[in-house]
């Protein structure tokens, strides 16, 4: 199986990457073999078997619904590559 | 003094509480070491003026009577736990110059018991890799090396947490495990590598891959250090739901419980095809010294575990996708401008993640996809149960499972790279324990005819790693494996 090339402009799309035109025949040949490999998951018999999303046993804690952090802008923004004020600055997007 | 470099974690803490040694003395030994070893290309950001002064503490707490439990010890960290104010990069062009305000709840734990940090250390980007070659500062170099001299794979994805400690530049370490990612490095540079039970350290604060498998734990060169600074590691935060809420027992009594009467099981489907000889004849060996040590050996079987690699390989890249999409060039890290907000993420992205995070980010998009949904990640999820329910019905039977860590020695540095799929072999022994959230530790426990460091690998069932501490301190006792790397730190020689 390959992926075809338009399928991996999609997936790229979707997943917010920028894929040139020769990369995504580099990327069509090797998803493919990756994909191909998982597929042997086909052979198991997965009939009635409920999804395992998480180890974890135990139901997740319940906690009062209050703050208890917060009141930092200056942290938050730090890291920023652009701020303005107490805002992050992104290009613009409503004309 | 120059023994300082040879002495474990548990032997520096007596002779400083017996104020024998200083603190700053044994860092200043450490710090040494690090210039000295460089060249393996294992510490990305050294904080040698955090370490003085935290070092300096840590001599007046002996002095005060107040010392706790790491107290003095050096310690490096893979730089996938957010440090505050120390530069955190995930070995990533995405995340370079990230300062981040907080502190990871293990870091903060281990600094709290007095452990001194020696610096940032080396590993794949995103923890994504099984070599270290992934990461955007070139891999860190193993300090085992073969008679042609060529460098070879520290292992990934912690690949300078191991890599450090066996070359005399790190006491102990900390690194984190997905899939295997600080097992097989432990097993490649010939030091004990645990990978405790998923829920049991918080992931509150590092960098996260893959949430349901993702698990802090440390690098030591004995099971004894390990015991010990895991025990400091260890315990519930409210910050991370997942964490257990369950007391930490004390492990280092675990160490010297010995193993009469466990039980231990060999797994018939771990015997792979094209496994190295030495590793066959090692897990041999590694059975007998059990039986030796007084336990007895069961045969079990795990019928999935062919199918755990490939199951890993949706789900792993499924949770990354997700937890990447953080990475947008707005909040931290880089950001390639462009005229619309999309054109700014999708450069940014490309420009800022490396080859391989891009195909995990890719194929954990498309099997999260519409359409690709059900045939993929609800099928990988359905074998995930499957693989889960073999441990569950083998811990019924035994109490901990003896395999080896990784199917063959360490490689070459850019032998595998060009094929995702045989880099993504290297794993096939780790991943299990991963998707059925258990604990699992490898310790040296011989060499390959060419002279590099194998690993046995032993999983508990979940929430018992002392009896991991059991077994695998009866394995170190009779594998006596004692051995120096070439390239390591002139005084360890």
């Amino acid at each position: 199986m390959s992926v075809d090339k338009h399928v991996v402009k999609k997936i790229a799309r979707l997943a917010r990457i920028h894929v040139s035109e020769k990369k995504s025949e580099l990327l069509s040949a090797d998803l493919g073999n990756i994909l191909n490999w998982i597929e042997q998951l086909e052979e198991v018999n997965t009939d009635g078997v409920e999804p395992l999303s998480s180890v974890n046993e135990h139901a997740l804690a319940w906690r009062e619904d209050i703050v208890t952090d917060g009141e930092m802008p200056e942290k938050v923004l730090k890291n920023a590559p652009e701020n303005a004020g107490e805002f992050f600055v992104v290009p613009k997007v409503i004309e | 003094m120059s023994d300082l470099l040879k002495m474990t974690a548990t032997q520096a803490r007596n002779l400083l509480l017996k104020k024998e040694i200083s603190s700053v003395e044994l860092l200043d030994a450490y710090q040494t070491a690090m210039e000295e070893t460089k060249g393996l290309n294992n510490y990305v950001t050294p904080t040698f003026e955090v370490a003085k002064q935290m070092a300096m503490d840590a001599d007046k707490a002996y002095s005060q009577g107040t010392a706790s439990s790491l107290s003095g010890l050096p310690i490096g960290v893979k730089d996938l736990f957010c440090t505050k104010d120390i530069e955190t990069t995930a070995c990533s062009a995405i995340l370079k110059g990230f300062l981040p305000s907080y502190e990871s709840t293990v870091t903060s734990k281990v600094w709290k018991s007095g452990g001194v940090m020696l610096g940032k250390l080396n590993c794949d980007e995103f923890a994504m890799g099984s070599s270290n070659e992934t990461s955007i500062f070139g891999p860190s170099v193993n300090p085992w090396s073969k008679k042609d001299g060529n460098n070879l794979s520290s292992g990934g994805s912690s690949g300078g947490s191991a890599s450090s400690v066996a070359a005399g530049a790190a006491l102990m370490s900390l690194g984190t495990d997905t899939g295997g990612s600080i097992r097989q490095p432990a097993a490649f540079c010939g030091v004990v590598g645990l990978k405790p039970t998923y829920g049991r350290c918080s992931r509150w604060g590092i960098v996260a891959f893959a949430s349901s498998l993702d698990q802090a734990g440390p690098f030591t060169r004995t099971v004894e250090d390990s015991a010990l600074i895991f025990s400091a590691m260890a315990g519930h935060d409210p910050k991370d739901s997942t964490s257990a809420s369950l007391k930490v027992p004390n492990f280092s009594k675990a160490v010297h419980a010995g193993i009469e009467g466990l039980r231990i099981g060999i797994p018939a489907e771990y015997y792979v095809d094209g496994m190295d000889i030495d590793i066959l004849e090692l897990w041999k060996k590694g059975r007998a010294w059990l039986e030796q040590a007084g336990a007895t050996i069961v045969d079990i079987s795990l019928p999935h575990t062919k199918y755990a690699l490939p199951c890993y390989y949706i789900i792993a890249p499924a949770e990354a996708s997700s937890n990447l999409a953080r990475y947008d060039g707005v909040k931290y890290g880089k950001r390639i401008e462009a005229e619309t907000l999309d054109e700014m993420y999708e450069l940014t992205r490309a420009d800022g993640f490396g080859e391989e995070v891009q195909r995990r980010i890719l194929i954990g998009t498309y099997a999260l996809s519409a359409g690709y949904y059900d045939a993929y990640y609800l099928k990988a999820q359905q074998v995930r149960r499957l693989i889960k329910e073999d441990f569950d019905k083998a811990f019924n039977e035994v109490d901990a499972i003896l395999t080896p860590t990784t199917p063959s020695p360490t490689f070459p540095l850019g032998a595998e790279v060009s094929d995702p799929i045989t880099m993504y072999l290297n794993d096939v022994f780790t991943v299990p324990a991963n998707l059925a959230g258990l604990p699992g530790i490898s310790v040296p426990a011989g060499l390959s005819k060419q002279g590099l460091p194998l690993g046995l690998q032993l999983l508990a069932s979940h929430f018992r790693e002392d009896k991991l501490f059991s077994t695998a301190s009866a394995i170190e006792k009779q594998a006596e494996f004692s051995l120096v790397p070439p390239r390591a730190a002139g005084d360890l020689q």
